[in-house]
């Protein structure tokens, strides 16, 4: 449009220097015509510059046009079809890690869960690449997913999930794969964590990893000036403690209430209690014959998990930038009961068990948790100390049978309390970026006092959601 | 049992007949509250001693968003690092991004630092510009006209009341604007060394000019090297003032005024940030007061 008006009087003073050779008649016919755009441009200039005297009859107005302007220009450019890809986000994460050679690392008196992604290996490995896509569906649904990439080069869908945008009423519901909401940790992501290795309460109830159902999770949040929330998830059940049993309908199930709220400006917590109940079929775990030679043995029945979970977080007048402080704990009892068996673990070495022999009921009900506390005391620095505990327990089964086929030495029957103390230090050069030193007194297995040295990197590209309380 | 009683009072409260308006950051809170006045109950997220970039997600603020009929928040990722989190959680229709009752007010205003490349290496950069738009007391102009017709849209029994609201909140702005500018023309063409990349939008509005800032880059804490890079810089720019908003860490600036003999101003950055700021209008008072004591 600013074009026109100037092409229109550069043409107009082209012709008014023409030779007077072209008939006079439509010479004037032109320059009437001229003089009547002249005319027409000259107004409609005035009328521009009046409305330009207008806008700058005060700074205010004319910045809220100009505003406008720029803001209508900004939003128009964002048309690009790529603008709808999902938010990709790649979590990098390796370590070196200092310990004691103990071949069948155990937690002795526990079920071993199985599943980890090297993060107990000796010396440098990458622990998983952690990928992740979001990006919101329409408008009433949002989509996740991550995939970790093992330094062996495994994939392991970790989360693909779907959840609803706002249901109302307070209502949200989830399906898909994603981490189960009970306890605190459970639902956090490696590099959340506060340390560099999982929690030994974690590590025997459900790994390293942490419980993930497939399944659906609906979560309902009361309408009070407080956060109470209560929720359900109904899973297929296939992970530890639970064994995938090819059925219809559910194979394990969550229920959990959280709470929580601020005490002042400076402090904020939450608390919450979760109960998880699953059933396992032939569950394995490797035990050792009276003879000392590698047997198999399988359990079958209910296992019911309780946790409790609690989280303080203080920081001067809530602003967390400097100093800050967050204590956090969670214990759990376990209580399962079933029958089990045991049969050769390699049909090539014949044991007690060979054919197949059942051992008879099991039911146990074991007990622990962890407590740390964090304290970041200047900017980008952090400590923190976690000490983790496992109670004995109680073991019911007929001792008899159990010791005729099975070595009473085994760790599964140890007379022990697993214990651990951490240390940790970290720095971050900013929130994407994260290098920690831990050192790790472990007493998680009978007899092995392991002095362990970790140094971590856990490194965020790309888009990073918002992490939760 | 306990639980269900509580619930139970709760219910039983008599209905607030009150707009829930739900803001991140006390300013739009304020704002809100100007435009509305009993008609809204306004509450903010954070305070002004809380750094915005860095906040948690609270389970108190899930609780509210719960409730909320309306959410302010000042958009330009201020709150990408827990407002997501706090909207999915809360389980509220209403407020959750493209609802009516979603509002992000730097939507209305001329960004400024708009990245022309955007790399983390830069810092902590936003891709829509410096979001600390409040700085400028005109976008009050823009957003409040742009709140109250959404305040209108969310809550019509009201919308009248909200439009005279906006319209006598204006007429006082103006004329506080113009009192501001002329308090604060010896400010024009004023060399200052700010703490964070905060007051783009006051440097604007008054004419100042930033020689240095106290962060290596946005977002990343002050250095030492980084620091004295910037005292061996002071000498030749000759900024008059180091300037810091209340909630920034204190030592970086102290450093610098001990080195340097530069005075320090602490300005208040939204309500609540210093004693004097208690509202929109005195936000801005004490701001303006603040700047020209270092020039007596």
């Amino acid at each position: 449009m600013k074009n026109v008006p100037l092409f229109a009087l550069a043409a107009a003073g082209a012709l008014s220097a023409f030779p007077a050779s072209a008939a006079d008649a439509d010479l004037k016919a032109l320059r009437e015509e001229i003089a009547q755009m002249k005319n027409a441009y000259e107004q409609r200039i005035n009328a521009l510059e009046r409305r330009l005297v207008q806008a700058e009859s005060t700074s205010t107005q004319a910045k809220a046009a100009a505003d406008k302007a720029t803001t209508q220009t900004a939003r128009a450019g964002e048309g690009k079809a790529s603008a709808f890809n999902p938010e990709i986000g790649l979590v990098l994460q390796g370590q070196a890690k200092r310990m004691q050679d103990v071949p069948e690392r155990v937690v002795s008196g526990y079920w071993p869960s199985g599943h980890d992604h090297g993060g107990d290996r000796r010396g440098v490995s990458l622990e998983h690449s952690e990928l992740m896509f979001s990006a919101n569906i329409d408008p009433s649904f949002r989509g996740v997913a991550r995939f970790a990439v093992t330094g062996a080069g495994e994939v392991e869908v970790e989360e693909a999930s779907v959840s609803t945008l706002g249901l109302g009423n307070g209502f949200s519901v989830r399906g898909g794969r994603f981490a189960s909401d009970i306890g605190y940790q459970n639902a956090q992501h490696p590099h959340e964590w506060d340390f560099a290795d999982a929690t030994l309460m974690q590590k025997v109830l459900f790994g390293n990893e942490g419980y993930r159902q497939d399944g659906v999770q609906v979560k309902w949040l009361a309408p009070t000036p407080f956060m109470l929330q209560f929720g359900a998830e109904l899973g297929r059940g296939a992970n530890f403690p639970g064994t995938d049993r090819n059925k219809n309908g559910s194979g394990a199930g969550a229920i959990f209430v959280k709470t929580g709220g601020d005490v002042g400006a400076a402090n904020a917590w939450q608390a919450g209690l979760s109960f998880l109940s699953t059933r396992a079929a032939d569950r394995a775990a490797h035990f050792e014959d009276t003879g000392g030679v590698e047997a198999e043995s399988f359990f079958s029945g209910k296992s019911r998990t309780a946790i409790a979970d609690f989280v303080w977080k203080w920081a001067p007048n809530g602003n967390a930038s400097e100093r800050s402080l967050k204590l956090q704990g969670e214990v759990f009892r376990r209580t399962e009961k079933g029958t089990w068996r045991c049969d050769d673990a390699d049909a090539a070495s014949p044991t007690t068990c060979t054919g197949g022999a059942a051992l008879g009921d099991l039911a146990t009900r074991q007990s622990g948790g962890y407590a740390s506390a964090v304290f970041q005391f200047m900017p980008k620095w952090r400590v923190g100390y976690r000490h983790d505990w496992l109670a004995r327990g109680s073991k019911a089964f007929d001792d008899a049978t159990v010791f005729g086929l099975l070595d009473a030495g085994n760790h599964y029957f140890a007379d022990f309390k697993p214990r651990r103390d951490s240390v940790m230090l970290d720095w971050s050069n900013s929130e994407f970026s994260r290098l920690r030193l831990q050192y790790a007194r472990d007493r998680a297995m009978m007899g092995v006092t392991d002095n362990q040295v970790t140094l971590q990197y856990i490194m965020s590209l790309g888009a990073h959601g918002a992490h939760k309380f | 049992m306990r639980i269900l009683f509580m619930l139970l009072v709760v219910l039983a409260l008599p209905a607030q007949a009150a707009l829930n308006v739900f803001s991140t950051v006390p300013e739009w809170a304020a704002l809100a509250q100007e435009i509305g006045g009993e008609r809204v109950r306004a509450v903010s997220a954070t305070t002004a001693l809380q750094d915005p970039h860095h906040v948690d997600a609270r389970p108190s603020l899930i609780a509210r968003a719960r409730n909320a009929d309306l959410l302010l928040a000042t958009g330009a990722e201020l709150e990408i690092g827990w407002l997501p989190v706090v909207l999915r959680e809360s389980g509220n229709p209403r407020i959750q991004a493209g609802q009516p009752g979603y509002f992000e007010a730097a939507g209305f205003v001329r960004m400024l630092e708009v990245p022309g490349r955007l790399d983390r290496a830069e810092g902590d950069v936003h891709a829509d510009g410096n979001p600390h738009i409040q700085t400028d007391p005109r976008h009050f102009l823009a957003i409040g006209e742009a709140l109250a017709a959404r305040l209108a849209l969310v809550d019509p029994a009201n919308a009248d009341a909200y439009r005279s609201g906006y319209a006598a909140f204006a007429e006082r702005w103006r004329a506080r604007i113009r009192q501001w500018e002329a308090q604060a023309a010896p400010l024009k063409g004023v060399a200052v060394v700010s703490q964070h990349k905060a007051w783009v939008y006051l440097y604007d509005w008054l004419g100042m000019r930033e020689v240095a800032t106290l962060e290596p880059k946005p977002g990343v804490e002050p250095s030492v090297a980084h620091l004295a890079k910037v005292r061996d810089q002071v000498a030749s720019s000759k900024p008059r003032m180091v300037i810091r908003a209340a909630y920034n860490s204190a030592r970086p600036a102290e450093w610098l005024s001990a080195e340097t003999r530069l005075p320090i101003v602490v300005l208040p950055f939204t309500v609540g940030g210093t004693p004097p700021a208690k509202d929109l209008a005195t936000l801005f008072d004490d701001t303006v007061a603040r700047l020209l004591l270092p020039l007596k």
